[in-house]
């Protein structure tokens, strides 16, 4: 198997969850290459080795220095061929999923989306995706090679294993409609902190806070957690919050790394909208509340005790 | 304290206007229905089936000669009952078309039994006469719905979901159309970005056919005179449908507990259980809206029911798949309209009140009535008449007295009333009813509003079970198992006064199956977007009228 | 400016997966994709600012997706072309890509719009598998998109921020959902949608020899066990609780 994985970077770093994937599959296989695309990104090229990479291409070039979509996929898609390269994994992200939809189409090659794991079974390379709303996992895999995956960002953590890698220079040479958009103004860091959609974390709050003057017990942990805040549909019914912030069956559907739910039931339409988050925390002064039932860790207490004492130590850990 | 002591702020002289858009913007269409259930299908069906050999009536009726008007997502998606359906006004209705094996039914009722319940044992009853099934199939309503649609289009009518009926179109003592409701206010009324006027679309001939407390239906019958003496009243009904372990090979009623006996409490109703083929069950609890009790669930009564000995070993190794709720029009023919016409307007189905207590069945005279009112629509369209001529519709109220409908409702006209004086005379009385065909005892009994009755208050809630999410149900996930996602931003569709007594308010909060209304410490507070529309507000005290068009449930199975 | 809008019927009301076929079960009601939605609104908008044009629906799908397709009839969409075949059943992207990029050449439209994604795969993928096919330019998650001198200029929206990305014409956009709120059909528009033109082709109309999938299903598990869930009570230290379970799970 001669795996190759989309290293996507934002300013200096390589992405965390590209080096997940890069982890994972070096704990499938030998042949395994990153590659790595922009401009001015040949030193990115050492935290590739240093998590399992034995060769990283880099193809360092004035004309790939916006994270844009087309222009990767005509160096992919040479380099693919060129190497004979079996299968290509890449992290989610809006850059990733146009990258790996173009070189699918490119090389009509099969692209399996949304997976959470990958593994080889009886000789077959299988990936897992979850579906219907997480409530059940489907086993995917491919009729032909090269294979594409794209994995849900955050399904794996890097893991450092200290290697250097070997490092190639690629060849840079675009089609014409690969350069017919252009990058004006590129994103700048958001001030506000994460929309409800990217959060990591999200702690919200729901009737059980009292009032919505309490709201700012919520504000402070998030913003002490560098997560973004939530609320559930009663409390937006009451005018405690903005229904941009609403999570639920006619909110939004979210799924972060950690969801702190405070003073929330957790009927089944808050529920349906967070029930993939990666941890649930529950802080209920109702032991019977429903949320009880789907929460990693509950936490049977008032929250306007417990979740300011949160905020103060995960300040202090954090300072 | 009775609710009907703080009646709702709703006039329904506010819902009917003469038509307002400019000509050039107003739909014309030849003859409109509300409502895409058994009764307003039946008449799309049946005109189809007397356009197509009449294309010079046809022809005058317009581009869109049938057009049938559904506030729900689609067909089906507000429809709801248990149902065993009597075949017979469907065979008259696809005489030569289409037989009963080709209908969408679960099969033929094979076997049946009625019992009575105690907590804790299942007394086998001889099924009384009024109820007794052979001949007639087990349906699921919903679906039933959709297949009639489809029947409708194909004969040529225009079905246009989403879209609810929000005023009557009336102008010189005859019915226009109705106009639609808006799309896209805000929770207090404002227009938000995607607003959409609702439309007026006039006719030659309108049908209501909307169903239990049908909003127009209420409104017509004010605006023309139409009530009989005697009020009308309602019961609800709760149900489930489940996947189950092992078939059931009968359909089964039952009465008695979790309903009280005795006649202060005025429970009167049952639950039935049905099988759906072979993988399926569907069941549910019927409860009349006269109770007294201001702890009454109907919705708890069904998680109550099914924890019975009796129903849980039918249930045991299933799984719920779908929940709804409904009101049953329950005064029968001594509570319908007097006339069930007026010029350019014919009412058909639950709407008008044509429903056989005892006999619980109400869908064949839904469409029995839809077809007569076809025919009756269809004379008076024809050359030189005028159907908003005085009279030209009377022919639809003397070919419903002429039909079996009339016949049937007239036998049962005093039973349901008998329960009012609880079940044990109630039952006797029905039994006397029954022997002699109605006749005995004689005369009318008068019917009492349901909002009429005076509360009392018992522990009834004690004996509520806890939902445990696998074979009882809190209502919030019973909403969700209804496919309700209605936007919560949307304007308050239902009439009440907010500044109530709490025991009024908690009395609303127990009665709602849809955990719509809150008892605060002001009164009321109220969550629209739960409701799924099942109507008991109205017969309790409250108005319910029509939300933006495709809100609501979104029943397939029930 | 002629603006082809590719839509998707999903199906509608509670999903479940055919354990025979390991698909999701379409047999149901279906409705338009509610993300494409957002497409047909943006086009109507981008119509509807240069005065004249036309809006035309593309889609890959069974026969019965046609109702789907009138609801965005109905809202202005002035037509609609339905690739209907049994050969392009169960097509993944690589087929449906090469499938709707025939259409859409066929169609030659200055502008293809796509929603954010088919709520049935959770797929966010096809515009970019399309675009490449088609050779055009190609920016997804739009959430503003303006039109002038043959040029477009569209925010994208990112997990860092928004970028702001210049297009000539002919190009292929994905809008995401915060790009607008699409209008609701009004009764005119509900009645006249049958009578909009609605083509129905087959894969060798639009020059298709066979479709092959490049991906299979396997088979369907249950999901891993959460885990076991904990629950403590407050006594003054359910805070520090947290923080030692939170970094347990390396979350802090």
């Amino acid at each position: 198997m001669s795996t190759l994985v989309f290293l996507e970077h934002h300013g200096e770093e390589l992405l965390k969850s590209s080096l997940g994937v890069l982890s994972k599959a070096s704990s499938l296989g030998d042949d395994l290459a990153g590659v790595v695309l922009g401009a001015n990104v040949r030193g990115l090229a050492e935290g590739a080795g240093k998590h399992g990479a034995a060769k990283v291409y880099v193809a360092d070039d004035a004309q790939l220095e916006a994270p844009l979509p087309q222009p990767r996929v005509d160096v992919l898609a040479q380099l693919v061929q060129s190497e004979s390269i079996d299968t290509v994994l890449f992290a989610n992200s809006v850059l990733a999923a146009d990258v790996a939809a173009g070189l699918a189409a490119r090389l009509d090659a099969g692209l399996n989306w949304d997976l959470v794991d990958l593994a080889q079974e009886d000789g077959k390379l299988v990936g897992k995706r979850p579906a219907l709303q997480d409530t059940v996992y489907v086993d995917v895999g491919w009729t032909s090679e090269p294979r594409l995956a794209l994995f849900r960002s955050g399904s794996f953590d890097p893991v450092e294993t200290g290697g250097s890698a070997e490092v190639e220079d690629l060849q840079v040479s675009l089609e014409d409609f690969s350069t017919g958009a252009r990058m004006v103004d590129q994103a700048h860091e958001e001030s506000s902190g994460p929309s409800i959609e990217d959060a990591d974390v999200i702690v919200a709050g729901g009737r059980g806070l009292g009032g919505p003057e309490n709201f700012t017990l919520v504000e402070e942990l998030a913003k002490a957690l560098g997560g973004a805040v939530g609320a559930t549909r009663a409390v937006v019914d009451a005018g405690w919050y903005p229904y941009s912030t609403q999570v639920g069956q006619t909110g939004k559907t979210v799924a972060p790394k950690l969801y702190i739910a405070c003073g929330i039931s957790g009927a089944i339409q808050h529920k349906v909208g967070m029930q993939s988050s990666g941890v649930i925390v529950a802080i209920n002064k109702d032991p019977n509340a429903p949320i009880f039932e789907f929460a990693d860790l509950g936490v049977v207490g008032d929250v306007h005790e417990v979740v300011p004492k949160l905020t103060d130590l995960v300040k202090a850990r954090k300072s | 304290m009775k609710p009907a002591d703080y009646p709702p702020p709703f006039d329904a002289r506010e819902f009917v206007a003469a038509p307002a858009d400019p000509e050039d913007e107003r739909i014309d269409v030849g003859v409109l229905i509300v409502g895409a259930g058994p009764a307003g299908l039946a008449c799309a069906i049946r005109l189809g089936q007397l356009l197509e050999n009449a294309p010079e009536v046809r022809e005058r009726l317009g581009e869109v000669p049938v057009a049938v008007l559904e506030k729900g997502k689609q067909p089906g998606s507000h429809l709801l009952s248990g149902a065993v359906v009597n075949p017979r006004a469907l065979r008259r209705l696809f005489k030569g078309r289409k037989r009963v094996d080709e209908m969408p039914f679960y099969g033929p009722v094979e076997h049946e039994s009625v019992y009575f319940l105690t907590s804790k044992r299942a007394l086998r009853i001889p099924t009384p006469p009024t109820m007794k099934n052979d001949g007639n199939y087990v349906a699921s309503l919903s679906q039933l719905g959709r297949w009639l649609a489809e029947q409708a289009e194909e004969g040529g009518a225009m079905i246009l979901p989403e879209t609810s009926a929000v005023k009557l179109l009336a102008a010189d003592g005859r019915v226009r159309g109705v106009r639609t409701g808006d799309k896209g206010r805000g929770r207090d009324g404002e227009q938000l970005g995607n607003f959409e006027p609702g439309a007026d679309v006039v006719a030659r001939v309108t049908v209501l056919a909307e169903g239990t407390q049908g909003h127009l239906t209420g409104v017509a019958l004010n605006r023309f005179g139409l009530a009989g003496e005697n009020p009308q009243v309602w019961a609800l009904g709760v149900k489930e449908v489940w996947k189950v372990a092992r078939p059931l090979d009968r359909v089964i009623h039952t009465m008695g507990w979790p309903l009280r006996a005795a006649s202060k409490y005025r429970e009167f109703g049952g639950s039935f259980i049905y099988p759906m083929g072979k993988d399926m069950v569907t069941l549910g609890m019927v409860v009349g809206l006269d109770y007294r009790d201001g702890e009454l669930s109907v919705h708890d009564l069904l998680q109550e029911l099914k924890t019975h000995p009796l129903v849980r070993k039918l249930l045991d190794g299933g799984e719920r798949v779908a929940w709804g709720a409904k009101t049953i029009p329950e005064g029968g023919l001594l509570s319908l309209p007097r006339q069930l016409h007026a010029p350019g307007l014919l009412i058909c189905g639950d709407g008008a009140g044509l429903v056989n207590v005892p006999a619980l069945k109400g869908i064949h005279y839904a469409i029995e009535s839809g077809s007569l009112a076809a025919e009756a629509a269809f004379a008076a369209l024809q050359r030189g008449q005028t159907p908003s001529t005085p009279g030209a519709l009377a022919v639809y109220d003397e070919a419903l007295r002429q039909s079996f409908v009339w016949k049937d409702l007239k036998e049962v006209r005093n039973m349901r009333q008998a329960f009012g004086r609880g079940f044990w005379l109630g039952g006797a009385l029905a039994g006397a009813m029954t022997a002699t065909k109605g006749h005995f005892p004689p005369g009318d009994t008068r019917t009492e509003r349901d909002s009429e009755q005076e509360l009392l208050r018992t522990d009834r809630a004690q004996s509520y079970p806890a939902s445990d999410g696998k074979l009882t149900f809190d209502k919030l996930s019973s909403v969700f198992a209804s496919g309700n996602k209605t936007r919560d931003d949307q304007p308050n569709h239902i009439v009440i006064r907010r500044d109530v007594p709490p025991e009024l308010a908690r009395m609303w909060e127990r009665m709602c199956p849809a955990q719509v209304y809150e008892a605060t410490a002001e009164g009321v507070d109220i969550t629209p977007s739960n409701c799924v529309q099942c109507g008991a507000i109205t017969a309790k005290g409250g108005r319910l009228t029509p939300p933006e068009g495709g809100s609501g449930p979104e029943y397939t199975l029930t | 400016m002629k603006i082809a809008v590719c839509v998707k019927q999903v199906p509608e009301g509670s999903r479940r997966i055919d354990p025979e076929t390991k698909r999701l079960d379409r047999s149901g009601e279906g409705a338009l994709n509610p993300f494409d939605a957002n497409a047909v609104e943006e086009a109507l908008r981008l119509k509807d600012a240069g005065g004249e044009g036309e809006v035309v629906l593309v889609s890959l799908g069974p026969p019965k997706a046609l109702d789907a397709l009138r609801k965005a009839l109905a809202m202005g969409a002035d037509r609609a072309v339905l690739i209907a075949d049994d050969g392009a059943g169960g097509a993944d992207l690589v087929a449906t890509s090469k499938a709707l990029a025939k259409a859409l050449e066929r169609e030659g439209a200055d502008l293809i719009l796509f929603g954010q994604q088919a709520n049935d795969s959770d797929g966010a993928v096809l515009w970019a598998a399309v675009a490449d096919r088609l050779r055009l330019p190609v920016v997804s998650q739009a959430a503003e998109l303006t039109h002038a001198d043959g040029k477009l200029t569209v925010k994208r929206q990112t997990e860092f921020g928004y970028d702001v990305i210049e297009t000539p014409v002919p190009a292929v956009v994905a809008v995401s959902d915060a790009v607008n709120e699409p209008r609701y059909p009004s009764l005119k528009g509900i009645m006249g949608a049958k009578s909009k033109p609605q083509e129905t082709v087959s894969l060798s109309d639009i020059g298709v020899d066979g479709l092959e999938s490049r991906t299979e299903v396997y088979a369907l598990n249950d999901p891993p066990a959460r885990g076991e869930s904990k629950k403590i009570e407050d006594d003054g230290n359910a805070a520090q609780g947290i923080v030692d379970f939170l970094a347990e799970k390396r979350l802090l």
